[in-house]
Formats: structure tokens, sequence, C-alpha cells
């Protein structure tokens, strides 16, 4: 990891929390807005927020396409509206997605904010706080993903070779091992 | 400084909605415009701010079927408005399942001396301020999240930059204070001595911190993310502006982009040639018609 840069997303949402999380964790990220930006870093968060604004901000500004030709090449971190932006297929409503890890996400599933909640969960990486809000279910995952976490026998924390996805949000907390898992993909 | 499992979930969400805006909607098409164009939550509402103004009465929740067409039409975020103390109108928001409760000024207000004990609710509430103590007090009663007031319905962008130089200076000047001052501050400020203790130990409030009230452009949207806030809300702005769909999207733009003034002047070109709502000056609105002094 020692010289590499990782880089946070930072069209909308909590964006903020990533850079103190990975910061936590060791690593010195910054923001990334632009196509440009993107081409200076080594790995990439997508953090929480909404996702339509997210897809709709990567189409309008030209970034969508070098996102997708990145995670070719270099590893991304993707939580909960992150997590729809890396999956193949999204739900509820239909939409476009970069299909870099191999996961049908259905938005919202759990339902309104009324059902968002924290709950602990056992993981490969040990017992960790998940924070779910208004959070995505993983329906169903391709033979290529690695399941670390589920929680009601649905999958919350996978990965796919380089790429990490989280239905919660670590950032949310203070525990950085989620984040410091995802650095030794670096 | 309550930071229970609850309380963490409902200032979660408004992490979620952090370098976003928020658009007020009154149907459900207006709603899908919001969403196409990028919104990361609406408000469902009845009338927006400056019709509210011009056909004065009462101005109460709204319609539960407005505001339930409009959650179901969108996959985003729904707020919704509550009068400020009423807190039957927000235990049937509550009831509705909408996302967030604003206990607004906007509306005419239920009790001129208290506002919602809004700890005891599961939807969380966002709520306005024009200074520290305000939205202290409010974060004291459970608030997850503040925005400061402005004056909804003016399209003038020019108390909602009172408000946050305002905050942002009250809170800096805390930073600067021994911990021996900061009892003389909390009774100051009529704010709760824990909070003040926390604003003065962070130099930002416990809670993500919004603009509201005012915004018309992409550059009043950029203006205010660069004075502190965190996201924006617009109220008249956009469905009373000649083309909503491009200032929607032009806001949006700018929101993301506010640090970038190229960014910032393509968003402000992509509006052509449409005119931004007309707005009123805050001198000719009569004292007892401006919104922002309620709330205690």
């Amino acid at each position: 990891m020692a010289g590499k840069t990782v880089g946070v997303l930072a069209l909308q949402g909590d964006y903020e929390r990533h850079l103190r999380a990975l910061e936590s964790a060791g690593a010195h990220p910054v923001e990334v807005r632009t196509a440009a930006e993107l081409a200076a870093v080594d790995a990439l968060v997508l953090p929480g927020g909404e996702s339509t604004t997210m897809l709709k901000l990567l189409h309008r500004e030209g970034l969508f396409e070098p996102l997708a030709a990145f995670g070719q090449q270099k590893p991304i971190f993707g939580t909960c509206a992150g997590a729809i932006l890396l999956a193949t297929t999204v739900t509820s409503p239909e939409q476009e997605s970069l299909g870099l890890v191999d996961i049908a996400v259905q938005r919202n599933a759990y339902g309104r904010q009324l059902d968002s909640r924290v709950v602990t969960l056992p993981s490969a990486l040990g017992d960790l706080e998940a924070v779910f809000i208004r959070a995505p279910i993983i329906r169903a995952v391709g033979p290529a993903v690695n399941v670390l976490a589920t929680y009601n026998d649905d999958p919350v924390l996978v990965e796919q070779g380089r790429h990490l996805v989280a239905t919660f949000h670590p950032e949310l907390t203070v525990d950085p091992r989620v984040h410091a898992y995802f650095l030794t993909k670096l | 400084m309550i930071l229970n499992e609850e309380y963490r979930l409902k200032v979660g969400l408004a992490e979620m909605l952090k370098g976003g805006v928020i658009m007020d909607v009154v149907t459900p098409e207006q709603a899908v415009i919001a969403e196409r164009a990028g919104a990361c939550a609406v408000m469902a509402l009845e009338r927006v701010p400056s019709d509210i103004r011009r056909d004065g009465g009462v101005a109460r929740m709204s319609h539960i079927s407005l505001i339930r067409g409009i959650m179901d039409a969108v996959s985003i975020p729904v707020m919704a408005k509550a009068r400020i103390g009423h807190f039957v109108e927000a235990r049937v928001l509550e009831a509705l399942a909408v996302d967030y409760i604003d206990e607004s000024e906007v509306l005419t207000p239920a009790d001129e001396e208290n506002h919602i004990d809004k700890r005891d609710f599961k939807v969380p509430f966002v709520c306005g301020a024009r200074n520290l103590g305000e939205a202290l007090r409010r974060i004291g009663e459970g608030a997850a999240m503040i925005r400061t007031k402005g004056e909804a319905g003016s399209g003038n962008i020019v108390e909602a930059v009172r408000h946050m130089r305002t905050i942002v200076k009250e809170m800096r000047q805390l930073t600067v204070l021994g911990p021996e001052e900061l009892m003389a501050e909390a009774k100051k400020h009529q704010a709760p001595f824990e909070l003040i203790e926390w604003v003065a130990k962070h130099g930002k409030l416990p809670v993500p911190n919004f603009s509201a009230g005012g915004v018309a452009t992409p550059a009043d949207a950029a203006l205010v993310m660069q004075l502190g806030a965190e996201a924006v809300f617009v109220g008249s702005g956009i469905f009373k502006s000649e083309n909503p769909e491009l200032f929607a999207k032009a806001v949006v733009k700018a929101t993301t982009y506010y640090k970038d003034p190229v960014k910032v002047m393509e968003a402000c070109e992509e509006i052509g040639e449409s005119k931004a709502m007309l707005g009123l000056e805050i001198s000719k609105i009569a004292e007892g018609e401006l919104m922002q002094t309620r709330g205690w």
C-alpha cells in the first residue's frame, strides 16, 4: 500500500465518513469528482448515498465509462449505494450499473427509514457492527463471489477478486477493519 | 450527547444525503422530475413556500394521499413537514413511514413555546435554525439534522447566507475558549451545556448541517456549500423557475462541484436563458409575514 493513493467518489453521499475511515485504517485518501482525479488514484471507494443521484452525475460528467474501465484494473470498494453501482443486476426499480461484481441487488429491500437498523454480525473479519440504512439486499451471487458475512441468510459483505462490497456502512462505525481489509487488495 | 443506536440511524440517513439537493415537490410528477434530475431526496408538500406566502391562511401538514402518491412515485427518500409543536401531525407522518420529518417554520406553528420532543420518535427529524443556540436546542430535543432557515419562499439568498455565517462563526468562536468559559457560553446561547462542549471540541455540529430558504440558482447552491452547508434544500427555487427540469439538474451539478468555478459556470450555462423565480426583497416582507422568526 505504501505510496499508493486511495480515492473516494465524492459526487454525493457520506464520502467524508469514508475519508475518515480510510485515514484511521492508515491510508491518505483523496476526493474524486472528475475523470482526471480518477486517473490519479490506485483504488476507489464508492460511498453510501443515493445511487440514482450518483448514476446521473456519473453519466452527465462523463465518468461512467472511465469508472467501468478503472474497475477492470484496480480495486473498488462499494458500500450501500456503492454496492448497487457495482452490481451486475439492480431491481426495484431496475437501473443501470457498472457490472463489476457478479451480484443481483434489490434496492431499499428492507423498507423505508423506519426499517433501518444496527446489528452485530459474525464475519470472516470477526464480529462486525453493521449499520443498515435504507439498505439493499443481495438476492443472488455468481460463482466468482466470495461471501464474507450474511444477515438473515442474505450476503451483506462480499468480495470478487480485487473488489469488495458491503450493503451496510462500516464508515459509520469507529471500527476500521473492513476498510483495512480493502487496503490489503491494493 | 445521545448516541444510542436509534439516534445513529437517524443521523446516518442525514449522512447519506450530504453533498446532495433535497427538492420541494407538490405532485408525484414533480417528484419524478426531481429524481431524474438527481435530487437525493424530495420534500412532499401541498404548496411550495412562495405559494403559502401568497395564499396566506393557516399552512398545515399535507394530505396523506398526496404524500403517499409521492412516496410511491420515487425510490429516493421522501420527507414531509409537520407544524412546529404539532406532535400529532408528526405521529401521523411517522405512521405513514416517511423517511424524515421537517418540523418546519414554513407551516403555521401549532405551539408558540414548545417544539416536538423528537427523541421519542423512530423517524428522524430535521429542524431549522438561525443561530447556534437555536440549532443546539433543536438537537437537544432530538433533531438529527439541522438546516439553516434562510427565508423560505423568498428566492433571496441573503438570509440563508446570514444564518450559515452566524452558525459557522459561533461554532468557530467556541473552539478557542477554555473549558471554564463554556458554561457562560451555554447561558448566552441558551443551549444545553453538553452540546456547547461538544461543539467547542469538534468545531462543528454533532449532526449534519444543511442550508435552506432562498436558494434560487446554481450559484446560490454553490455559495451556501462554500459557506459550510453539507447539502442544500431547494423549496420554491426549482418548480417556480421557468424551466424546472433544467434548474433541477443545474442545481444538482453546482452542489456537487461547488468548489470548482468552471463546473459551476457550466451549471449556470445549462439553464440557458430561462428565468429563476422572481424573488422578494426581505425588507419588503412585512415583519409578521417572515417565516424565519417562527421557532423558539
